[in-house]
């Protein structure tokens, strides 16, 4: 397939599709999570990256024939392995023996949180997920290094002393003509802001958590952005103040870590938090589900403001560049007669 | 026999598929597309291997006795919000090269490397 953007919005299918899958197989957070990132935030960022890339694929001359021979050959070995592997489903597979019978009876008296993926996260494998975090916002600053280079010019009304919006690329994009599209939104909008409060704070009872309730909350502004353009957007959302936040998630995270330390506990213990352990529990999984909320919701925005930048600074140099040649072939063809 | 290795020969056909895309398509893009597949595959695995026949998801509840394993689940969630985290990284150095080299096909980008040498 060579338009690329059939191939990006079959991707979405996909990852909707495996979403299903993960439900079909008792992986409720999980499926959760892919929900909301496969099929809605990936998709869109692929999205704007082509806008920039470019839309078709170019044919490639060599013969696949290789690359073929190399995958079934693999492919071939992988199947040959699986062979000695547990069948699904089994419950006396070695994976099931191992530390999971002590998550699955004892969290409730431990850490005193119904859903066991939330008490593993946040309590026994707290110090892991910190990691995932710092990953995130390492990728998000690598986003930011990448991508924002470049500024967008701005107009500004020194006698006022505010940005007065470039009215022409803001009448220009397409936003301004889907009505319903945005009102409908509009209506939604606080939906889904409240919705994804909702997934931060119930993630101990129910599915979800820090990174589902991020990745929700990210895409309500981006779909706002979408809907509304870039320039309305960076009104109400300012771009530094989410650079400040998506640090202080992590040091959330971390302070709540030091926190126990500086008590005389190891790093993350949460019964240092209160008198009584299970409350402390209770605090610290809110307290670290938060940091990561704060540091998922904005790392993705951080990223989707920046393609969405250069997009923008990228198209209206394109149109300078359209606008120049034009009038350089009507002042040329002015000069021929 | 046959049906209780059925899921990961279904996650080999994915990830197969991914790694072809990967290796035989130029185009930056199409490649990233490739890796999420493969990625996606074993997520598939992980989830598939946490699960147990008449068990129910894992989240404490009165009267239920057998649960899916909640470690792989774990795993996978973090993986999937880094997954995309670095899916965006990948994302923003093909918008670079697009700047620097006017084409993210493979092939252009070697040829005008080697002409620059």
């Amino acid at each position: 397939m060579k338009d690329l953007f059939a191939v990006i919005m079959l991707s979405g299918i996909y990852g909707l599709l495996s979403a299903s899958f993960f439900v079909a197989m008792d992986a409720v957070d999980v499926a959760f999570t892919e929900a909301s990132v496969g099929a809605g935030i990936s998709t869109l960022l692929m999205l704007v990256a082509i806008t920039m890339t470019g839309r078709t694929e170019h044919p490639v001359n060599h013969k696949p024939l290789l690359a073929l021979a190399v995958v079934i050959v693999t492919g071939g070995l992988l199947i040959y392995g699986t062979l000695d592997t547990p069948y699904f489903g089994s419950a006396q597979a070695p994976i099931h023996q191992h530390v999971a019978p002590r998550y699955i009876n004892d969290s409730m008296q431990e850490v005193g949180v119904p859903n066991i993926v939330t008490s593993v996260l946040a309590s026994y494998r707290g110090f892991d997920t910190f990691g995932e975090v710092v990953v995130i916002f390492t990728a998000g600053i690598g986003v930011l290094a990448l991508l924002s280079m470049v500024y967008r010019p701005r107009v500004t009304d020194k006698d006022t002393g505010k940005d007065t919006v470039d009215i022409d690329t803001f009448n220009d994009s397409m936003h301004e003509k889907h009505l319903i599209l945005r009102i409908v939104s509009k209506i939604l909008l606080p939906f889904i802001m409240l919705y994804a409060l909702y997934v931060q704070f119930h993630g101990d009872f129910g599915p979800g958590g820090g990174f589902q309730a991020g990745v929700i909350f990210a895409a309500a502004i981006i779909l706002y952005t979408m809907l509304f353009g870039i320039n309305t957007a960076s009104r109400v959302i300012n771009l530094s103040l989410i650079q400040i936040l998506a640090a202080t998630g992590v040091l959330i995270y971390g302070s709540v870590g030091l926190v126990s330390l500086l008590n005389g506990k190891n790093f993350l213990d949460y019964s240092a938090l209160s008198t009584d352990p299970i409350a402390g529990q209770h605090l610290g999984i809110l307290l670290i589900e938060l940091g990561v909320g704060i540091t998922v919701a904005s790392v993705m925005v951080i990223i989707f403001f920046n393609f969405a930048e250069r997009r923008e600074s990228i198209h209206g140099v394109e149109n300078n560049a359209e606008n120049c040649s034009k009038e350089n072939d009507e002042a040329q063809s002015a000069k021929i007669p | 026999m046959i049906t209780g290795l059925f899921n990961d020969w279904v996650v080999i056909v994915l990830m197969m598929i991914g790694f072809y895309i990967v290796i035989a398509h130029g185009n930056l893009i199409k490649k990233i597309v490739g890796l999420t597949i493969f990625q996606t595959s074993v997520f598939i695995f992980y989830i598939s291997m946490a699960n147990v026949k008449g068990g129910s998801a894992p989240i404490l509840a009165e009267g239920i006795k057998l649960y899916s394993n909640p470690l792989p689940h774990v795993l996978i969630l973090t993986a999937i919000v880094v997954g995309i985290a670095t899916t965006a990284l990948a994302l923003a150095l093909a918008v670079r090269i697009k700047e620097a080299y006017g084409s993210i096909e493979e092939e252009e980008i070697q040829k005008k490397d080697n002409l620059d040498c």
